[in-house]
């Protein structure tokens, strides 16, 4: 098979970009069935939370451990970095593509100081004898917020790999297509992280 | 640096697990030597491997479960000798290894050999059977394949390295947690499972999309053939309930080795919530098994009844009804756990309700039957046993589905006879049935049909022999996995299961046999049209193998039926009118790669070896980076190679090789609408 491979020239880089278009469409549907996958996982991640919630064992209560104040400074800039990275998309949308590296960056920022804020949530709780091996309810949380945090990791090393991808090929179509991609991987993050303070955190302190 | 991995994991505590361990280490030691004396290292690894095209990982994945069949059956027929000498005696295995296995046999069976089998067969048929060129994202599909055979390798190294998992194939805490199984065996079974089940999260997202992406003009979502709607409804399931054996996979995994408490005894863990999280994966699982099956019998029996599927549209409602009430019936594997009488009768009742489809299905097989020109191929003999046989294990599962007989016979042998009752007839059966009849799509020639006949007479006998008296036995109060017992009324029937093994051993040797048999006489069993059975599905339009490209021009789909149709009215096997330029997905190392990669990160988090475990991680996350930065995936087979193939194929169909249509031009008030000439 490997004779047939021949420079695309005339009719066959046609082909190529027909191909290219019909397979980046596939992708943007299969990236979200892989979000539902990744919902279904969440969700069941969430229904252990509700389940062990009230298994303290002895154990620090979620009234002692949480704190509010720390956890709207972190739904803040997840929020924000949500904000920016629509900005991101709106500038891709215009063809400017040192906005998008600017507003992606941005993004990045954010990101990283969300995760440095949970580091710091996850370190002085530890710190505090409420680490993940005291109770059920810990091992939940733990593992439930844990999960979000290492996708919004995942996350910010995609905006790392994207801004390298805009700044060396352009905006080309594959770049774009991959943009959006990551940008719902983003939102999503979000989507959970409301749900997170909602389900844990609200209900946590009242 | 080697985490608790010592000298001590070499399995000298048993002869018969150090013969295990002689077996798997010295087949893979004779296969890779076979290969480097046959120099076929490069060619594999450069056509096989590395291939991204569909027909090949398809075959790779029935050759994975074939390979893995064996090595789950050598553990059934280990444990029926067992059981059948062990009346008030210790048998010839310690109780430790029994339980190893019984449950590396459950765990095998159904991760490692009925879920690549099926893979298997939807790759090398579904994208033709929709008139595409490939699945959605081929390099993905590369990557679920190795993440498969990851797994499956984890579960073999265990016999030589260390032990398996004595928990049952449930792996149930507070049994399965680090208090009670402290060794490596419950790891095995967790990163085994996490690394399949991510190939088949990812399996079952690319055939989403391919199939309701990649269909040809006219392949409407009613045309498309049997075995695509129900690959339709697994996939779905396949996304949407293997999350969850992620995600207890990994809870478990993090109670083991972090000390945290989700399923203990204390600290405010609940192991209830395992069985709830196991089972939300686990029944739709059952189904995905089941229903590819069913897509089988379907396009089989209308086949070689040469006659139109009865009911089509019932048989899509049905199996879409199936994968719908496969996530409302969970709870009915454990009834007994005591959740409350009106929670079991819920669970109970949907258990019940499963069995209409069921039905349906079976009359629409039954009545495609009816008055056809039945052909007994062997695929069609698997079909029709499949049926006696499949009604009986539903009539016993309807019986488990009520909470109070439940309570008698959970646990019992009485169970193990009905999901064998379910999953051999229901799903082995139908990998067979498809095994036969697609063999020569995938490599051009047929298989021997006498001796898939007399591979499914022994399946059939054996299967009978071995879970009948195991019915039996349920109601005499026998439990599941007993390594011994003191009860001489049992021992009659379990020599009889013994047996039945024995008998189900003649089957497989069969199978090898058939073969063996067939590849030696390929030549006069030549599949030249491409076209052995007179099908009636698109895929037996393309060339057997087809070319790497399935179609040169995409058919045009007019009826259910496409390419019974196309022979009809003389389509079928018409030049185009010019060829064009196809762009083809390049063959890439990464998949291989990266399962080698997880294979070593699963297997250095069962013993600790933190250090190989990271790194195997960041490398991972490297090679995936690379992927995503590569734009250039793809290159263009030019229009001058393709008519060259084509023209080929075409000069070797003659009109004597091709299916006489003449007998199904329809003929009076059947015909209906004036159907246009052409009939050869």
């Amino acid at each position: 098979m490997s004779s047939a491979m021949i420079t695309p020239a005339g009719g066959a880089r046609e082909a190529l970009e027909h191909e290219e278009k019909k397979s980046l469409e596939a992708r943007e549907f299969g990236f979200w069935i892989y979000l539902m996958t990744d919902a279904v996982l969440f969700a069941l991640l969430f229904a252990t939370y509700a389940v062990l919630a009230g298994n303290f064992a002895d154990g620090p209560t979620s009234k002692e451990l949480f704190d509010l104040g720390h956890v709207a400074g972190e739904t803040a800039l997840l929020l924000l970095s949500s904000l920016t990275f629509g900005f991101a998309t709106l500038a891709m949308g215009e063809d400017r593509a040192g906005r998008v590296i600017q507003w992606l960056a941005l993004t990045l920022v954010l990101g990283v100081c969300f995760l440095a804020m949970e580091m710091v949530e996850f370190y002085g709780m530890i710190e505090k004898g409420a680490g993940p091996d005291v109770s059920g309810f810990l091992s939940a949380f733990f593992a439930l917020v844990g999960t979000h945090g290492l996708h919004v990791a995942f996350g910010a090393i995609g905006i790392c790999v994207m801004i390298g991808q805009v700044m060396v090929k352009g905006l080309t179509l594959p770049v774009r297509s991959r943009l959006i991609r990551l940008g719902l991987f983003w939102h999503f993050l979000d989507i959970v992280w409301i749900g997170i303070f909602s389900v844990v955190y609200l209900p946590g302190v009242m | 640096m080697l985490g608790r991995l010592t000298i001590d994991a070499i399995p000298l505590y048993s002869w018969v697990a150090m013969g295990g361990a002689a077996v798997t280490v010295g087949g893979g030691l004779a296969v890779f030597l076979l290969i480097t004396y046959l120099r076929a290292w490069k060619m594999l690894w450069r056509d096989w491997l590395t291939s991204v095209d569909h027909k090949k990982i398809g075959i790779m994945y029935v050759v994975l479960a074939l390979v893995m069949l064996v090595r789950g059956f050598i553990d059934a027929l280990m444990m029926r000798a067992q059981q059948a000498i062990s009346l008030n005696n210790e048998g010839y295995l310690p109780p430790e290894h029994f339980e190893q296995i019984f449950s590396s046999h459950g765990t095998i069976m159904i991760f490692f050999v009925a879920m690549p089998f099926l893979t298997g067969l939807i790759n090398i048929i579904v994208p033709q059977q929709i008139g595409a060129r490939d699945v959605a994202f081929p390099f993905l599909n590369s990557v679920s394949l190795w993440m498969t055979a990851a797994g499956a390798a984890l579960v073999l190294i265990s016999l030589a390295v260390g032990k398996f998992s004595t928990a049952g194939w449930t792996g149930y805490p507070p049994y399965s947690g680090v208090e009670y199984s402290p060794g490596v065996g419950v790891d095995y079974w967790i990163w085994a499972l996490l690394v399949s089940g991510i190939g088949s999260t990812l399996s079952g997202i690319n055939f989403i999309v391919t199939i309701v992406k990649n269909r040809c003009p006219g392949m409407h979502l009613m045309r498309m053939p049997m075995f695509t709607w129900t690959t339709l409804c697994i996939s779905i399931l396949m996304a949407f309930a293997f999350p969850a054996l992620t995600v207890v996979a990994a809870q478990l995994a993090l109670d083991r080795t972090l000390g945290f408490h989700f399923f203990t005894n204390e600290a405010g863990g609940n192991m209830m919530m395992f069985a709830n999280l196991l089972w939300i994966w686990g029944h739709p699982e059952v189904y995905i098994l089941i229903l590819p099956a069913f897509g089988i019998f379907s396009e089989v029996v209308a086949t070689f009844s040469r006659k139109r599927l009865f009911g089509y549209e019932s048989l899509v409602y049905a199996t879409a009804c199936i994968a719908i009430l496969s996530f409302t019936v969970w709870l009915h594997h454990f009834f007994t756990m005591g959740s409350s009488a009106n929670v079991n009768a819920v669970f109970g009742i949907a258990t019940m309700i499963i069995a209409v489809p069921t039905g349906v299905k079976i009359f629409d097989w039954l009545f495609t039957m009816y008055r056809g020109r039945i052909e007994f191929h062997p695929s069609m003999v698997y079909t029709i046993g499949f049926m006696v046989t499949f009604v009986i294990g539903g009539v016993t599962g309807v019986l488990l589905a009520l909470p109070p007989a439940d309570y008698l016979m959970h646990n019992s042998t009485f169970l193990v006879a009905h999901f064998h009752n379910m999953l051999i007839p229901g799903a082995l059966f139908g990998y067979f049935a498809g095994l036969n009849y697609w063999f020569p799509k995938a490599f051009g020639f047929k298989l021997d049909a006498k001796w898939g006949i007399r591979s499914f007479w022994f399946w059939m006998v054996g299967f009978y022999l071995a879970f009948m008296p195991l019915y039996a036995l349920g109601f005499m109060g026998m439990s599941r996995r007993m390594e011994h017992y003191a009860d001489p009324s049992w021992q009659p029937f379990l020599i009889v299961a013994a047996l039945g093994a024995v008998c189900v051993l003649c089957g497989i040797i069969c199978i090898g046999i058939q073969l063996y048999v067939s590849i030696k006489t390929w030549g006069s069993s030549a599949d030249v049209t491409g076209d052995p059975w007179n099908g009636r599905t698109l895929e037996w339009a393309t060339s057997s193998p087809p070319a790497p490209y399935n179609f040169a021009v995409l058919p045009e789909v007019r009826d259910i039926d496409a390419f019974h149709e196309m022979k009809l009215r003389g389509t079928a096997y018409t030049p185009p009118d010019r060829y064009e330029d196809i762009v083809m997905p390049k063959s890439t190392g990464l998949g291989p790669i990266l399962g080698g990669l997880a294979f070593v990160l699963g297997f250095s988090m069962v013993w600790y070896i933190w250090w190989l475990a990271a790194l195997c991680f960041v490398l991972s996350l490297v090679c995936v980076g690379i992927r995503a930065c590569d734009d250039d995936t793809d290159f263009v087979m030019p229009a001058a190679e393709v008519e060259k193939i084509e023209r080929a194929r075409l000069a070797r169909i003659t009109p004597s090789n091709m299916h006489d249509m003449r007998p199904f031009v329809p003929k009076g008030a059947a015909s209906g609408l004036p159907m246009p000439g052409g009939a050869a």
